[in-house]
Order: structure tokens, then sequence, then C-alpha cells
């Protein structure tokens, strides 16, 4: 008899929510597999790992994580990440999104949690359009780019997410591909090591929705363009990081050390105890 | 000096919108997430003075889209949250009372109610969100709300809605209007011994046995939290007991939105409270709540001197709405009025409660409350 092997991994996965929605092609997985690989090298404790997200297709990767988590109204999983952090600072919040959630619906709850630097950890995955939805325009779509709701070419000039991420305050900022599994998975690590506000933009390939629309109808074709045009630039200026169809400047662009939020609050707290205290006295 | 306190003992001189801060800390809230809005501000000027002393915490959101959401997240880690605006925070906040409901997150939204339509009158007092805080959020479901109509109920109401939605796991709303939020009256607050607290349900059933949506035959689920080792899943997607979406089954959304509606419904007589005033000879009730309460009250004693047999039924709970009550003043009374600050909301549900019975609406808007001659005259006509 062949016993049955369990994948290294499986145990950060939920198998009753398998099988998951995404298409073929779709990048998600990929990002999926590299945060579980990263907890797993961390050797993360589970039971004080959060993950949230919004609403979209990678929406569903809270629920796919076997650890306390928490899928959200659409555009809301920075604000109740908020909520979670504050409420319990020793827990690990992290939230995995999509671009349309973190910076349309959601584009103020980013720059506020940017701005206070509270320590959670955001992983957006951009794939250029609502996937979920059928594929409309969104934030990141490129000019140009066909969708069902530009069907004459975007007019809209798309977020420079790294760049909107570093100007918003955020201490840790990088930007990969699919494509970039290991530098990606390091990454992850890294902004999991990190406190304060954390992001990484993981710009993913959407073949069956965005793709076929332009010119690319598979995912190996989306993968074929980010190693034509990937460029790793490490600490470059995110101002110039616009992604455009000749260029992707992936690589870290911030690592600063910050107060966070959390730590200002609980010693505010401690400081208006300890004054209070003396006073008394 | 900061007040390290948590319950504050004894007789005061503060405004309702300070003492429902107080009821809310003496009821073990320790996260206040808003956004400053007329006339709900005070209250997160004073939890912000608060907090600090008692290890809560407060913070000051981007919006309140944002706050209710932070306050969600807060109740999953385990902290008694609550939020309070008015009534153009109150639409901001529909989509995530609806986010609470379904996740069943216990929790507290203070709503001091302001003219509207729109931005319409941030300083004078309205019930103009009586309907609101029902149906705001869209889908079905059923919610909790209060209407205080002193200072003194502004911490008492306060304290229950706490432990009505812990009890229940839903949103409570303490429905308050402008003039019981800004209005200063002597409160009493009794010590901590004496004031009731719910905790909500926690599970006994170990890590890999739980099934967070799993109802006791009160119908609400034992609640784990964050961090606690249950790691458990929650989403505003239709789910099944364990917490998983089950977007294509109509026999889970029918179970699931059935619950959620019957653990209110079925448990409405545990929930409603009311005032009766007068009523065993009335025949001409008056059905009030919020500051209106007040001058009915004053016109039901006015007529009570004129030989006229006038009764108050106050509603001190809104939502779910008092119909055996209601119905029951409906069988003895010839007329029943009902004064409110809006176009007439309320009185839909006392004519629909009250059957063949006249039901007449005393509406008023803008600038003040009803005055108890008004209502006295309304009284007089129709007794």
């Amino acid at each position: 008899m062949i016993e049955e092997l369990a994948h290294p991994l499986s145990k950060y996965l939920r198998e009753a929510m398998m099988p998951h929605i995404w298409c073929s092609g779709c990048g998600n997985g990929i990002i999926l597999n590299c945060f579980v690989q990263a907890i797993d090298e961390m050797q993360m404790d589970l039971d004080k790992l959060v993950v949230v997200s919004g609403i979209g297709c990678i929406g569903r990767a809270a629920g796919y994580t076997n650890v306390d988590s928490f899928h959200t109204t659409h555009g809301r999983p920075i604000a109740f990440a908020t909520g979670v952090k504050l409420a319990n600072p020793n827990l690990e919040v992290v939230i995995i999104s999509g671009d349309g959630d973190l910076f349309a619906i959601g584009g103020n709850h980013f720059i506020h949690a940017a701005r206070r630097n509270i320590g959670i950890k955001v992983i957006c995955a951009n794939n250029f359009n609502y996937g979920m939805t059928g594929g409309q325009q969104g934030p990141t779509t490129p000019l140009e780019a066909l969708t069902t709701t530009t069907p004459y070419g975007n007019i809209e000039h798309p977020f420079n997410l790294v760049h909107l991420a570093a100007a918003s305050g955020a201490t840790y900022v990088a930007r990969w591909t699919t494509l970039h599994v290991r530098r990606l998975t390091l990454s992850i690590k890294k902004l999991l090591e990190r406190e304060g506000f954390c992001f990484i933009e993981v710009v993913s390939p959407c073949p069956e929705i965005f793709g076929r629309h332009n010119k690319m109808r598979t995912g190996l074709e989306m993968m074929e363009w980010f190693k034509k045009v990937s460029v790793v630039e490490n600490f470059s200026d995110p101002a110039k990081a616009e992604i455009t169809p000749e260029k992707i400047v992936v690589g870290e662009f911030v690592d600063i050390k910050k107060p966070t939020y959390e730590r200002l609050l609980y010693e505010k707290l401690s400081q208006t105890s300890r004054e209070s205290e003396e006073k008394v006295d | 000096m900061i007040e390290k306190r948590t319950v504050l003992t004894g007789a005061h001189f503060m405004s309702g919108d300070i003492a429902c801060a107080e009821g809310a800390i003496a009821a073990g809230c320790r996260f206040f997430a808003g956004y400053p809005i007329t006339p709900a501000t005070e209250i997160a000027e004073h939890m912000a003075r608060r907090m600090p002393g008692i290890g809560g915490i407060y913070i000051q959101m981007e919006d309140e889209l944002a706050s209710i959401a932070a306050v969600i997240g807060a109740s999953y880690a385990g902290l008694k949250a609550m939020t309070a605006t008015s009534g153009p925070g109150f639409s901001l906040m529909q989509e995530n009372i609806g986010l609470a409901v379904m996740t069943e997150a216990p929790c507290v939204i203070v709503d001091v109610m302001r003219g509207g339509p729109s931005t319409g009158q941030p300083t004078l007092p309205s019930q103009q969100d009586v309907m609101q805080a029902k149906w705001g959020s869209h889908g079905d479901y059923e919610i909790i709300a209060l209407a205080p109509c002193s200072v003194q109920e502004m911490f008492e109401l306060t304290v229950e809605a706490f432990n009505l939605s812990e009890t229940y796991r839903v949103p409570t709303i303490l429905l308050a209007d402008e003039v019981v939020a800004h209005m200063w009256e002597k409160v009493v607050i009794p010590p901590p011994e004496k004031i009731k607290i719910v905790n909500r349900k926690k599970p006994n059933a170990p890590p890999e046995k739980y099934m967070p949506f799993m109802p006791n035959d009160d119908l609400v689920p034992p609640m784990a939290c964050f961090g606690e080792g249950y790691r458990f899943h929650a989403t505003g997607l239709t789910h099944d007991e364990h917490g998983y979406p089950k977007t294509q089954s109509s026999e889970v959304q029918s179970m699931l939105v059935n619950r959620l509606c019957d653990k209110i419904r079925k448990n409405a007589d545990k929930i409603i409270k009311v005032e009766e005033v007068m009523l065993e000879d009335a025949d001409i009730v008056a059905v009030a709540y919020g500051i209106v309460a007040r001058a009915t009250l004053s016109a039901v004693r006015k007529a009570r001197e004129k030989g006229i047999k006038a009764g108050l039924l106050r509603l001190i709970t809104l939502w779910p709405f008092p119909e055996k009550q209601v119905a029951k003043i409906a069988k003895q009374a010839k007329a029943i009025i009902v004064p409110e600050m809006n176009c007439g909301q309320l009185v839909r549900e006392v004519e629909r409660a009250a059957k063949e019975t006249p039901v007449l609406s005393i509406s008023k808007l803008g600038e003040e409350p009803h005055t108890p001659m008004e209502i006295f005259e309304a009284i007089r006509r129709n007794g």
C-alpha cells in the first residue's frame, strides 16, 4: 500500500477550503506559496499570526491560510487589521489583498496606516485589473490597456504603488513579480521581521481576465513579459519606478527604522500612568 | 491628574456624551475608534482623555468606514469596543455594521442623531435615524437599538448596550438624540459590584473541535478570539458553522440568515425594555422615546390634571420593536399618538402593532423637541 504523503507546507493551508478559486496561470498561488514558505522558514508561532484580506481573487488567501483569519468587506482589511493590532500588539497581522481593494476603494486606509507606521504588513497582488468581477479597469491598469470598461484603451494614469507607499511613510517597501519566487520569499521574511508598516507589491499574472485582452493569453506569456522587462534595482528612487510595458523596476525601495504607532501608543500609556502615580505620591 | 478608576462611583454633574463614555468604560470597553462629528465628538474627546489611565486604546481613524472596521477588528482580538458618530458617519458605517452582523462581532455604535438628510443641521436634534438603525445595511438582519431619554440613561443604556452585544454577538446601537447627548444632568454611578457586566461566551471545545459559527441553544455561537490558538476563519460571505464560505448553497444561506434574525427575534422578550406610565386605565396613550418622552411625560401629567385618561408608553428598546407592548395598549386605547422628531418613522411600527386602533403621528422637525404643550394639545384633541 502506498502511503499518502502530505505536502510539507500543507499544514499551513486549510484543506477543507480546497479546491481554490484561482484560474490556471494566475499568480495568486505563487504568492501564497511564497508566504507560507516564508512563515515555514521563520518557524513562526502560528497561534500569533493573523491573516486578513479584503475582497477580490486574492482575498480568498486569508481563508486558505490555516491561522486566525478574517475576510473583510471590500477595501477595509487595513482598517480592520488596525483594530486587531492595537487590541493585541503581540499578534503578527498580515494583509494579503489586491490592487483594487487596497488602492481604489481602500486607498485612504492604506495611506493613513502607512502615515501612522502601524505595525501591519501588507502584501498586494497587483494584477492590473478587477479580476473577480470580470476584468474592469482599476487603479493600476496601465495606460492604453484594454479592459472590459476601457474597450478603447485606458486613459487613466495608474498608481505607482511603491512610490505611494514610500511617500505615505511605509518603513519597508519592495516590489517583485511572481517570477522572482526566491527574492519574494526572502522579502516576505524581511517584511515579517520588521516592525512598522511594511509593503510588498507583487506584480502578478492574470492571463484569463487581463492578459487575454492585452496580447498575453497565457500565464507563460505574462511571465515572459515579466522576465523580459524586469530589472532588479535595489534602493532606487521609487518615484522613478513606474511600471511600463518596457520596464518593471523590482527590488527593495525602502528599509528604514521609525517608531511604530503601537510602540508610541504604549509608551504614552505607561508615561501617563507613571506621571499620574508621581502626582499621587 | 489622570483618572485611573474604571468606575467613577458617586454623584456627578455631566453631559450625556460624557456619561455615555463613562458607561462604556464601566461596561469594560477598552477600545474606541472614531472620527470627529457633531454632536458626538465629546464622546471621542472623553475617551481620548480616559483610555490612557485605564490601559485602553483610543484611536482617531481616517473616517467612519475605518472606525467601525477597527472596532470589529478589536472585538475579534478580544476587547470590548465602541465607536460614536452622528447621521453622516452612521451612513458610512452601515457597510461594516452589516459585516459585524454577519461575523457576529460584539460592538457598540453610538449614533447621536442630528437633523438630516445629508449634512443637515449638525447642532440641532432629531430622531431621523430610527429606520436607518434597523434597515441601514443591505440584506436581512436584526439588530438592537436603545434610546436613552436622560443623561443617567446615557450611562445606564451604554452599559446595557455592551451587555446585549456581548450576549447576542450583535452590533448594538445607542440611538441618542442631540438633546440627551449635550444636556447636563445629575448622574449617579453605582459601585462596580452593583453594575451588571456580561462577557461573551467562550468556547469549551478544544481548538481542533471548535466550530466558530456553531450556535448553542440560544442560537449564539461561543466566541474565540484571535491569538487564543483556535486558528479559525471568519468572513462576510455566507458561511457554514466552520466559518467557510458557502456562496452557492441556498440551505446554508437560509440557515445562517434565519439564525442571525432568530437569535434576536426569539429572545425579544428578554431584550425589550419599556417604561409604562399611568397606562392602567389610559384610553389615550402616547408612545415616545428619547428626549421627546420627557416632554410627553409632562403632557400626560397635565392631561391627568385636566381629567383626561392619558398614559405614556416610553420605548427604551426601539429594535427589536416592542410589538407586544404596543399591541397590549392598543386593545385598551381609543387612540395612540406618536410624537417624534422626524417626519414620522417609528409611528409606522406602532401602526402595524396597533392594528385597528387609530394612530396619530405628531411630527416635528428642526430647532427644538416638542414642547409639553404641543403634546398636551394632541392628547386633548384625541382624548
